[in-house]
């Protein structure tokens, strides 16, 4: 059967609605909220790491203070512009599928992923620096830059956040490619466009993260 | 091939009449089913099997245990015995076990959905269960751990003995649980039929969807925590590490932000099934279906503030444990309410003692029973006293052996004609019901009098005064398995050879009867109406519903 026929919706294609919805408006809302369930467990699931962050921020004030210092701040900016750009990339990703411009959503897709991957590049070079000055997590610190107590659980804090974050990064990556393979098939249109939606959202959550994480490690 | 039009419809007909066991019998038609039922189903034989497992742990434990010294096997096989056995009967048996299993075969039927929202990811929940399973499985055979099922640190990030692979098979089980969680979430949301008002709600519905909020919201941070973990014993890192600067007591905060909320999760479905039980066995409508229905949410939401009460002995401040403890009664005031109308209900009600009613008795009475000593422990000053003793294991089996695997038992004997179209030897299942019932009682009062004597919880050995309450124990124990052992017999001879049940065995007004049992593979040829409450029995109307053409 091919996908125009028998389907109920106009330029939906017909395996997308499952038999058990009602409407295309339901299942549309299902997923919308079923998003926005996974997108607060991934809110709580970085929530442990903030709370370890305030708890060890009390405990070592100072000790965290001076290795924020010593953190790349421009590298850090850098990234933090990258990534709200990309977020405006992937919005108008969205914004030209509802629109039916096929070719400016693919090419505003693949902007998004480059853009990912320059967040990476940039974080590499960081990890990189940590590497060479032994800036490393618990055991591994040997730092000569700050020698005082909790200059090692800051760095732990640092790999486990970004770390978790740059794992976002990568799965979000693989999201938004997967949607673009989707897009150039022509799956999407103004009718039907959830998986852009869903991918977009996630996307802008990574993007979130990475602005809570940005001041609390570089900034302050 | 090609088939005519009016074959097709002929086909899709005998298809749409075929009930769900029949609709394909191979092995993979199982294994890549996105039939809520089937998944419900598979759910329901991996947490009997993980229960079997447990037990035979736990009894394993007790046998030590007759003997003060050393007995059987050596104290290092113990502390992984016990550990075992916790991680098996939480994390494989008592989270998944109503949500997964009967959650996701009678939600459904209850709502008139034909599906979950999202089937696919159903089925992805199924199979994380069993990657998660396996995981753990390795580690068990691996060496297992000694840590206790509570995983803390800096024990666990230091012992010798394979922690890693039973904390990511509990990562991974998380995520399962989030999954089936979340895809209740949106069913109730989206696929109510029309006429089913949210004040229409079947109880137990309310119930799942109670214990959803807590699987979404409490279990990514055990996900962090146990990752953590992980990470530490591979690393290093020392997060929670005190020769590094880390807090072992910030490990205790985290885990139990995710375990004490979990106790709901194990608890808020059975006493979902309760409410069902109890208005079908006494033909009478709720008492009180509103407070019933927003104690759950109530349940939910207190149980996010009380994990302190774990921590009364970890250097908490007296104020937190002040309030940690006044915040965790609040708990019990919910659950009264629960009790309450249960017994309301009963008041004056046409009472069919059938099986699943035993259950509702031992229910009510294991969980008055437990919560009342929780309250107790809730108390500060005689937490300190009974803090990890025998005390608190009895507690807590009351509540999570007590009052869930009896609701599970209800739920089981209740919808199992619902599920198979069988029917289940009632004599056996009293028979069987009192056996557990009593054994339990044998296994655990003599528990909170040796925790009250002082014996401390996971000790491998004891003085000897102890030695026969522990014996007592034990025998409660073994009559306990046989009480099991014989409902596994009977069922397993009723699934092939008993006889068919009818529709609607027992005149239940309950949603999920509105559909044939077993119910058809979409469950539904039509959508129905709602144009009744759940559990109507002033009327002679089948369950609740006109059907629309």
């Amino acid at each position: 059967m091919s996908p125009e026929s028998a389907s109920t919706y106009p330029g939906v294609p017909e395996e997308v609605v499952g038999h058990h919805f009602s409407s295309l408006e339901r299942q549309t809302e299902a997923m919308r909220l079923g998003m926005w369930l996974f997108l607060a467990t991934e809110v709580l699931l970085f929530a442990g790491l903030f709370c370890g962050y305030t708890v060890y921020r009390f405990e070592f004030p100072l000790a965290f203070e001076q290795s924020s210092r010593h953190l790349n701040i421009t590298l850090g900016t850098l990234n933090t512009v990258v990534l709200i750009t990309s977020s405006f990339t992937v919005a108008m990703a969205i914004h030209y599928t509802r629109t039916n411009q096929r070719k400016m959503a693919a090419v505003c897709l693949v902007i998004t992923i480059l853009f990912a991957l320059l967040f990476l590049g940039f974080k590499a070079i960081e990890y990189a620096e940590h590497f060479r000055e032994h800036a490393l997590p618990g055991k591994y610190y040997a730092s000569a830059e700050v020698r005082i107590p909790g200059a090692a659980m800051f760095y732990t804090l640092y790999f486990l956040m970004t770390g978790l974050h740059g794992l976002h990064v990568i799965a979000g990556m693989s999201v938004l490619g997967f949607v673009l393979w989707r897009t150039l098939q022509g799956r999407y249109s103004s009718n039907y466009y959830m998986g852009v939606e869903l991918g977009g959202l996630y996307w802008h959550l990574v993007d979130l993260v990475w602005i809570f994480l940005y001041p609390l490690l570089y900034l302050i | 091939m090609r088939l005519s039009e009016a074959d097709s419809h002929a086909l899709a007909g005998a298809a749409a009449h075929r009930n769900y066991l029949e609709d394909g019998t191979t092995v993979m038609s199982w294994l890549n089913t996105r039939d809520h039922k089937r998944i419900g189903v598979m759910f329901l034989a991996s947490v009997i099997f993980f229960f079997l497992i447990g037990g035979i742990f736990a009894l394993a434990l007790r046998m030590k245990l007759l003997q003060p010294g050393p007995f059987l096997y050596d104290a290092l096989s113990y502390n992984r015995l016990f550990t075992l056995h916790g991680v098996v009967m939480i994390f494989l048996f008592l989270i998944p076990a109503i949500p997964a299993a009967f959650g996701n075969f009678v939600v459904p039927l209850m709502i008139g959905a034909r599906d979950v929202a999202f089937p696919r990811l159903n089925l992805a929940s199924f199979y994380m269960y069993w990657a998660g399973a396996l995981i753990a499985i390795y580690g068990m055979v691996h060496g297992g751990a000694d840590t206790g099922w509570t995983f803390y640190t800096p024990y666990s990030s230091t012992t010798p003995t394979d922690v890693a692979p039973i904390l990511l098979g509990a990562f991974v089980l998380g995520f399962s649980s989030i999954l089936t969680g979340l895809n209740f979430i949106v069913t109730t949301h989206t696929l109510r039929a029309p006429g089913l008002s949210w004040m229409r709600l079947p109880l137990f519905v309310w119930g799942i969807y109670a214990t959803s909020i807590i699987q979404i919201l409490a279990t990514p941070v055990l996900g962090i925590t146990l990752l953590i973990v992980t990470v530490e014993r591979i690393g290093g890192f020392g997060l929670f590490d005190p020769a590094r600067g880390g807090d072992p007591v910030l490990f205790q905060h985290m885990f139990w932000f995710y375990s004490h909320p979990a106790v709901y999760i194990m608890i808020l479905p059975g006493m979902g099934v309760i409410s069902e039980c109890v208005c079908a066995f006494s033909r009478k409508n709720p008492f009180g279906y509103k407070a019933i229905a927003l104690s759950s949410i109530g349940i939910a939401f207190v149980g996010f503030f009380t994990w302190g009460h774990h921590l009364f002995v970890a250097g908490q401040s007296t104020f937190n444990a002040g309030a940690f403890g006044i915040l965790s009664m609040l708990v019990g005031i919910f659950t009264a309410v629960k009790v309450f109308n249960w017994v309301g209900t009963m008041y004056r009600g046409a009472i069919a003692f059938k099986t699943p009613f035993a259950y509702i008795c031992g229910f009510l009475y294991f969980l008055v029973f437990g919560g009342m000593t929780g309250v107790a422990l809730a108390t500060t000053s005689l937490d300190i006293h009974w803090h990890d003793t025998y005390f608190v294991i009895a507690h807590f089996h009351f509540i999570m052996v007590g009052a869930s695997v009896m609701a599970f038992l209800a739920a089981l004997h209740y919808w199992f004609p619902k599920m198979f179209g069988k029917v289940y030897p009632e004599g056996w299942g009293l028979v069987a019901a009192s056996l557990i019932i009593l054994g339990f009682n044998a296994t655990f009062i003599p528990q909170f009098l040796l925790g009250n004597f002082g014996m401390p919880r996971r000790y491998y050995q004891y003085p000897e005064q102890f030695q026969a309450l522990n014996v007592a124990s034990t025998a409660g124990a073994t009559l306990l398995g046989f009480g099991f052992l014989i409902i596994l017999i009977y069922l397993a001879i009723a699934l092939k050879y008993g006889a068919k049940s009818e529709a609607n065995p027992w005149g239940s007004k309950g949603f999920e009867w509105m559909t044939d049992s077993p119910p058809t593979t979409h469950n539904f040829d039509q959508i129905p109406t709602i144009t009744q409450m759940p559990h109507d029995y002033r009327t002679h109307e089948p369950p609740g519903v006109t059907r629309v053409a």
